[in-house]
């Protein structure tokens, strides 16, 4: 099966043409982040509300008095992306305004670290928005810190080459499915018909919606501008990333079966923050890999005929 | 408060309640609030900090709070607890500041009062509804909230202490209106018995209940003193504050609250509201009842009496009731 009929249940889609985010965002060349704000508006169109905690995005978007978007923004303190929305939600229901998307947009670190209580909080109420978790894997914005996104291994400021991060990445997924909520997945710009028909299928489900972009980084990963997106469809590809969707916290399905699949050295060796790896490093990393795919094709039932 | 921040930028009217270490917790988010011009109100009962830990009550952690931006109302009874937050709205959706409403903890918190609830209709001609200018609106996007540099911040700040000034003035007018209205009002700051007086006693929140019995009785054995209750902090009234002690000779300001290392915090600024005026009255700063330790009507007439029978205060923190 190759990559590209593992994609052919989806039907073809045409990317909606409008731009909500403007030309004059003050992303980094090759920024999957600003890249994902981008497909995830053409998605939800103009009737979307946005919530922004101190993150990558709180710059992204523009300082005072400007705006690189659309839609409005409220840009809140670090650790409330959760309660802002619900509160957003909770004003548009006693006004009537049933039709507008509230979206959460935080950094791995305002998710995994810094405001998992209030997002666990508002999910837990099945709130009705969209949590999106756009995972850089560090803390970018503040000089690459680590964080709990950050993998296993990799090199940061605070995880220098002497002491790489010791423990494993955090699971958001996981924890998010333990909530029980409606709809999670992982997406990312390496397949923008994914991501956007995912940002779909959110903005018609009512109730709490999470979805965990991996977002290229390359002043971070000490990668090449011009290989993110090589980078991001390589994360897939080699199932550091998988591509997949639960629901009710139960139902897996596996959207993307790399075919080949690629080892992880392909992803790896595209950045600088894994330079320091000893083959007996990456070959760890690679069992690791192997096992948490293994599980996950487990929880979607197994690989289909 | 965050869920409240998020409802009040999406167009609503938005109200919540802490206390003490909640209170603390939301500290952040209380700058947000007023930074973002957010007219919020939430009750809150007054508990003392922990550690260790303390339910009982105590100014120390609303007081902590008096440079976030909020408008404060300390509080007497349930019945103006009622009638003062409705006061707030109508106070913080003039200024788009956000505005808290004190009460003592288990003292008022958790005792019974019979209050009258007014009429829906009768509060809605005096609160209209809510219909800010600037709001989360789809059809007019803009970003609130975001980077703002030294060219702008300043001015941000200029306006938020202007809306303060502005307040005092705003927040008598809604005291007046009510009392039109519904028959009933508090003041900013209110003179008990103050005809004639010599001495002052100034009280805050349930405190006064208590010293305005002692007062009577005082009064009726001859002693010339009164008594001036605080009930608007933020923005500090300090005209009212002055009018209210023009005249007399002694004042007794009881804290129940402490400043570490300065000392009380509503006496400390009632001396800087008299500083350079012709109001010099000499100031006797009391600390008591801290962490919900019973202030009694002895406790009262012992601060009374202890005033009216020194010539000037011993010391700068004159301790009620405490073991040393």
């Amino acid at each position: 099966m190759s990559e590209q009929k593992a994609l052919g249940n989806r039907p073809n889609i045409v990317l909606p043409q409008e731009e909500l985010l403007l030309q004059g965002h003050v992303a980094c060349p090759g920024c999957g982040a600003s890249l994902s704000m981008r497909y995830a508006l053409k998605a939800l169109g103009q009737q979307t509300m946005v919530v922004i905690p101190a993150c990558c995005w709180s710059i992204i978007a523009g300082p005072f008095p400007y705006s690189s978007m659309e839609v409005p923004i409220f840009h809140t303190a670090f650790e409330t992306t959760g309660a802002v929305a619900s509160g957003v939600r909770a004003a548009l229901q006693i006004q009537g305004k049933s039709d507008i998307t509230v979206m959460g947009w935080a950094g791995d670190g305002g998710t995994f670290d810094i405001g998992i209580q209030a997002l666990s909080g508002a999910v837990e109420r099945n709130e009705d928005f969209i949590y999106v978790c756009y995972d850089n894997e560090a803390y970018m914005n503040t000089g690459i810190q680590r964080s709990s996104a950050t993998p296993q291994m990799a090199w940061t400021t605070t995880t220098p080459v002497a002491h790489p991060k010791d423990e494993p990445k955090k699971d958001i997924i996981a924890i998010m499915a333990a909530h029980r909520i409606p709809y999670a997945a992982t997406a990312t710009v390496g397949y923008p018909e994914d991501m956007i028909l995912k940002f779909q299928k959110a903005k018609a489900i009512r109730g709490a919606k999470f979805i965990h972009l991996l977002s290229p980084c390359p002043p971070g990963w000490k990668s090449e501008a011009a290989d993110s997106i090589r980078l991001a469809r390589l994360a897939v590809q080699s199932k550091v990333f998988p591509l997949f969707e639960v629901e009710g916290g139960k139902t897996y399905t596996i959207n993307l079966w790399p075919d080949p699949e690629i080892p992880v050295r392909e992803y790896l060796r595209l950045q600088g923050r894994f330079r320091h790896l000893s083959e007996q490093n990456i070959q760890q990393i690679q069992e690791e890999v192997d096992a948490t795919w293994e599980k996950l094709v487990e929880q979607a039932g197994g690989r289909p005929e | 408060m965050a869920a409240c921040i998020g409802a009040s930028v999406a167009g609503a009217r938005a109200f919540t309640a802490t206390s003490g270490q909640g209170l603390l917790l939301m500290h952040e988010m209380l700058h947000y609030a007023a930074g973002a011009r957010l007219p919020v109100v939430m009750g809150s009962v007054n508990r003392g900090v922990a550690p260790g830990w303390s339910v009982w009550t105590e100014q120390s952690d609303s007081l902590a709070q008096r440079e976030t931006g909020w408008i404060q109302y300390y509080c007497e009874s349930s019945q103006e607890v009622l009638d003062t937050v409705i006061q707030a709205f109508k106070v913080a959706e003039q200024v788009l500041l956000p505005a808290m409403v004190i009460l003592d903890a288990f003292v008022l918190s958790h005792t019974s009062e019979v209050v009258d609830i007014p009429d829906q209709d009768v509060v809605d001609a005096y609160l209209p509804p809510f219909q800010p200018e600037w709001k989360l609106d789809v059809n007019s996007p803009r970003a609130f909230g975001a980077l703002v540099t030294p060219n702008e911040f300043f001015e941000l700040r200029y306006k938020i202490q202007h809306s303060m000034d502005e307040a005092i003035e705003v927040a008598r007018r809604a005291d007046e209106e009510f009392g039109e209205r519904f028959g009933r009002r508090w003041h900013l700051v209110e003179s008990y018995c103050m005809e004639g007086a010599e001495v002052a006693l100034v009280t805050t929140n349930t405190i006064t209940s208590t010293a305005r019995d002692v007062i009577d009785e005082m009064r009726e054995q001859g002693h010339p003193i009164g008594l001036v209750k605080m009930r608007l902090f933020r923005p500090f009234p300090a005209d009212d504050v002055l009018k209210a002690l023009q005249g007399v000779k002694k004042v007794a300001v009881l804290d129940r609250n402490l400043s570490f290392g300065f000392g009380g915090i509503f006496a400390q600024e009632i001396k800087a509201a008299m500083y350079g005026t012709s109001v010099q009255p000499l100031l006797f700063s009391f600390i008591l009842g801290l962490g919900g330790r019973d202030v009694t009507p002895a406790t009262i007439r012992e601060i009374a009496e202890y005033t009216l029978e020194h010539d000037a205060p011993p010391e700068e923190i004159i301790w009620i009731g405490v073991n040393r």
